[in-house]
């Protein structure tokens, strides 16, 4: 099939690319945009290795062609640091151990984004169902739970002090 | 204050930071120039004969660069020298629905697909063997012609210890039950992926995602006949393996034997449902226990037979075989035993190592037999098992060493942290707690290919800005076995895990580890880099020493500073000692290695599975609540306890616990690898019901550290024993809820309403059947054929 031009925009850029007319957004953001830190763990909606965010949305990107989408922004976990200065899921992540072998992992941390936009202060239930379509083989969730504890509180922190991140604990 | 400055601290993995940003490459991110991609054609049938396979039709389709059949590639192979009964595609007959025949590259994934289905293969559908009983009586019906033994049996395999038929003539009670573990399999969220490429060198490389590169690196020799010399492995990061990634495959052999053809890069990555057919996961086992015990509950004599479906080929399933008699004695005191243990031919995909590879099926029949024995009894589940612990420093009846031995502080814990014996028993109708204790080996004891070189070899180089570079073969598959290198270098070292870069799973850059399998990699690589690095920091230790004009048993290496510890302000850097120690030395490379010791096994034909140079235990308790109406069984907490000798950094052994009991959660009340007249019946993610997050329960992990003598700072293994205890610790807890054993797994919503509804005391297995119809596997397969077709009409 002849390849159309297509254009999306991703992390905050606007990006034109050739793409198969029936790739779907996972491809599209994998094959075309080499943005490979999006998983596929199925490609039939059933894992959540692939989640990204369409204007702030968790959506299935191997289920999402990139037509639907039109100028939405899309979130993939390569936007999710601001410059150097990393999401305090993902350092939150890292201290608690949330990654084990990571594939899951840039759903996960997209998944829960969109759950702390949405409420500073997740319960463990509100978490549990904000995850509930990322499947994890390895953490049992239980370190995931608690890396979104602490980046929430590090949130409310930095919202509290008038918006200054706290020093960063990668040393 | 800790005597370590790196080891036993809560820090981030070396290499989680590409996993948090998108940057880690696993194998399918890999994209190389001119590269093709490949699909492989899988067997419709569970049993067939190859009478003929035609890719003409394939090879003229627009795009398509090159198809290969198991013509091309006619050595067997197989992970297990004395067993290797596959071939890289399907040489003259298929035995199992998903079997690989015929391998396509391509211009592009859609036209790779497109072209299977022009592969014109023609099949003599034969009868299927599809259960233990039809495997070991059908003599007529054989799945390998040529194995050497009865019907479809694998492999069958006989050991006694000690005084057997003494322990059970003076038994008080003998206790006589069968179980069954159903099968289920790993589900790694990565699927496998592969990409060869062979260069104008004649050199080939083989990016994989395999828990074994060094293993793989010999079958590749062995099926592409090209020395090793010329083979590169390189283990990408693994999406997940728990055992799933431990055999050479199918689309590894295909995409370097294309890319040989093509002299274009090929890359194959497999869908969801392939890897159901992939599996090598959990055998399922039927098992008959018989123990004797004394008055007071001492047991004097064990006879256990476990009859394990293999599926369509071997696998591991000589060891598996073995591992489902071995681990029974190392728990508890077992005066005498015999095991009994077969493995039969399936025609369904074949089964393997999966975490606790052999040893979880009969740790669920033991741990919910001794639940029995204390009930009757009258004693406390835990307050029993206390009681008939095996010592440490000790012998079993089977002539495994044993060194370290927790068990008793992880009962202890387990007990405290739940407050086990108020509950137990006493909770109200629907409620319920249960526990089980268990063990699991740091590394199996002897090597797959026997001989006398290392187990685990490591180098390690610093640089002259201070930088640590460990070289390893083991794979990363995100049990965090690169931090681990990285936390026992830079613990020698006196630098930062960060300082530390570890070049792992590569066959050419890092000495041969054997891989991530069996829990070995903390144990085995930890020691080989502990000696590497050691090695290095004397040199830099005694450079120090002459400079600051100390003896050097003064000198003290931590926070990338050398120092004197009489006077600790007296010292210099790290990188500055390096350069001293450069100076005086040469090039500051070293080499560490690490085999285990000979004397921890006995001396008879089998015992090379089963010994370790150190277990791991742990005890876990399920606390349930199963509703009286539908059946469901929530199981509200596991505590689990384990102890690994010592945590190197316990975020990751408390990841490693809480990850092992959700799985083992997973198979107690879920997960089944089932089959429909050999088609499976749930090769997709939603049908396989994993638990969600929404359906994994609380849980609590708890760190016992006995400091094994041998190990790396203490540490043994903590990846596989804790999967262990978990299952039966929730059938034992259902038990305690509504007064039903469940002696097979997974308990499900159905089998629970359905014992509730008819009474009964106990769902499982009554023993081996051998009066079932012979013809009716293959009725069975005509009906479920009939039926998919009909379906197929209709809509």
């Amino acid at each position: 099939m002849a390849k159309t031009l297509l254009t999306l925009r991703v992390n905050g850029e606007r990006q034109t690319v050739a793409a198969e007319p029936h790739h779907t957004l996972l491809e599209v953001l994998r094959e075309d945009l080499g943005l490979t830190g999006t998983k596929h763990g199925c490609e039939l909606g059933e894992c959540g290795a692939c989640t990204v965010l369409v204007d702030g949305v968790p959506v299935l990107s191997c289920l999402t062609l990139p037509s639907e989408i039109g100028d939405a922004e899309v979130t993939t976990v390569e936007g999710l640091a601001k410059g150097p200065e990393l999401h305090p899921l993902q350092t939150a992540f890292a201290e608690e151990a949330a990654a084990q072998c990571g594939y899951c992992t840039p759903g996960m941390l997209l998944s829960a984004k969109s759950l702390l936009d949405r409420t500073t202060a997740p319960t463990r239930e509100e978490m549990a169902e904000a995850i509930a379509g990322n499947l994890c083989r390895c953490t049992g969730y239980t370190a995931i739970y608690e890396a979104i504890d602490k980046a929430a509180e590090r949130m409310r922190e930095t919202e509290r002090m008038g918006g200054t991140q706290p020093a960063a604990v990668r040393s | 204050m800790s005597e370590f400055s790196v080891v036993g601290k809560r820090l981030p993995k070396v290499n989680v930071w590409g996993h948090l940003t998108g940057t880690a490459r696993y194998a399918d991110d890999i994209q190389l120039p001119r590269m093709l991609y490949g699909r492989l054609l899988r067997s419709p049938h569970a049993h067939a004969r190859i009478k003929r396979i035609d890719a003409s039709r394939a090879l003229a389709h627009d795009g398509v660069v090159a198809v290969c059949t198991g013509a091309d590639m006619p050595e067997r192979m197989g992970i297990m020298p004395s067993t290797q009964d596959e071939y890289a595609l399907a040489v003259d007959k298929v035995r199992y629905i998903g079997d690989p025949v015929a391998a396509v590259a391509a211009v592009d994934e859609d036209t790779a697909y497109d072209a299977l289905s022009l592969i014109d293969v023609e099949y003599e559908p034969l009868e299927p063997i599809l259960t233990i009983e039809e495997a070991l009586t059908r003599e007529d019906v054989r799945i390998h012609e040529d194995s050497g033994r009865p019907a479809n049996v694998f492999k069958d395999v006989h050991l006694e210890f000690g005084d057997v038929e003494g322990g059970f003539q003076t038994a008080h009670k003998v206790y006589d039950n069968w179980y069954f573990f159903e099968g289920t399999t790993h589900a790694p969220m990565e699927t496998h992926s592969a990409v060869a490429s062979y260069d104008g060198d004649g050199k080939l490389t083989l990016w994989t995602s395999t828990q074994v590169p060094h293993y793989l690196h010999r079958e590749l020799e062995k099926v592409l006949g090209i020395p090793r010399s010329r083979i590169r492995v390189i283990a990408t990061p693994n999406g997940g393996g728990f055992g799933g990634k431990s055999d050479p495959f199918s689309h590894e052999f295909a995409a370097c034997l294309l890319s040989m053809r093509t002299k274009r890069p090929v890359k194959f990555t497999l869908d969801r449902e392939e890897v159901f057919y992939a599996h090598r996961g959990r055998h399922p086992v039927l098992m008959h226990l018989r123990t004797g015990v004394s008055a007071d509950g001492d047991i004097t004599a064990v006879h256990f037979q476990s009859y394990l479906d293999g599926g369509a080929y071997a696998s591991y399933g000589i060891a598996t075989t073995y591992y489902t008699g071995a681990l029974m004695t190392v728990t508890y005191k077992l005066p005498a035993y015999k095991f009994d243990g077969v493995r039969v031919y399936t025609n369904k995909p074949a089964c393997g190592p999966k975490r606790g590879h052999g040893t979880t099926q009969p740790r669920f029949a033991f741990e919910c037999q001794l639940d029995q024995i204390a009930e009757d009894l009258g004693l406390d589940p835990i307050a029993y098992r206390e009681r008939i612990l095996q010592p440490a420093n000790s012998r079993t009846v089977n002539g495994l060493r044993i060194t370290s031995m927790g068990l008793g502080q992880c009962l202890e814990e387990v007990k405290r942290s739940t407050r086990f014996p108020e509950k137990h028993g006493q909770l109200p109708r629907g409620k319920g707690i249960g526990v089980a204790g268990s063990a699991y080996i740091s590394g199996a004891g002897l090597p797959i290919y026997w001989n006398e070189m290392p187990h685990s070899g490591a180098s390690v180089k610093v640089d002259r800005g201070g930088g640590v570079t460990v070289y390893c073969g083991t794979s990363e598959i995100g049990q965090g076995s690169d931090n681990v290198l990285a936390v026992v270098a830079a613990e020698q070292l006196g630098v930062l895990t960060e300082d530390v870069h570890v070049v792992s799973g590569d066959t050419s850059l890092a000495p041969v580890d054997l891989g991530s399998y069996s829990s070995r990699v903390t144990f085995m690589a930890g020691n080989a880099v502990r000696q590497a690095a050691g090695r290095l920091r004397t040199l830099v230790v005694e450079a120090a020493a002459a400079k600051l004009g100390v003896p050097a048993d003064r000198i003290a290496l931590a926070q990338r500073r050398v120092y004197d510890l009489a006077d600790p302000a007296k010292g210099m850097t790290f990188a500055e000692a390096a350069v001293l120690a450069e100076s005086k030395n040469g090039t500051l490379v070293s080499v560490g290695s690490y085999k285990p010791p000979k004397d921890i096994s006995g001396d008879y034909k089998g015992s090379g599975v089963g010994p370790t140079a150190a277990y791991s235990y742990q005890a876990a308790v399920a606390e349930v609540s199963v509703d009286l109406e539908t059946g469901i069984v929530t199981v509200e907490r596991i505590t689990e306890a384990h102890d690994c000798g010592r945590a190197l950094n316990p975020p990751a052994v408390e990841g490693q616990i809480e990850g092992a009991a959700y799985m083992g959660y997973g198979e107690a009340i879920a997960e089944e690898q089932v089959f429909r007249g050999g088609l499976h019946k749930k090769p997709s993610l939603l049908e396989y019901k994993l638990p969600t997050s929404m359906d994994t329960p609380e849980m609590k992990a708890i760190i016992v550290e006995t400091i094994d003598p041998e190990g790396p700072f203490g540490a043994k293994e903590a990846g596989e024993g804790p999967l262990n205890p978990v299952i039966p610790a929730i059938a034992n807890a259902v038990y305690d809820a509504i007064g039903v054993r469940f002696d097979e797994t997974p308990i499900t919503p159905a089998k629970v309403l359905d014992a509730l509804q008819k009474n009964r005391s106990r769902v499982g297995p009554e023993g081996l059947s051998s009066q079932r119809d012979p013809k009716a596997a293959m009725r069975r397969l005509h009906a479920t054929t009939d039926a998919r077709e009909k379906k197929k009409v209709m809509s």
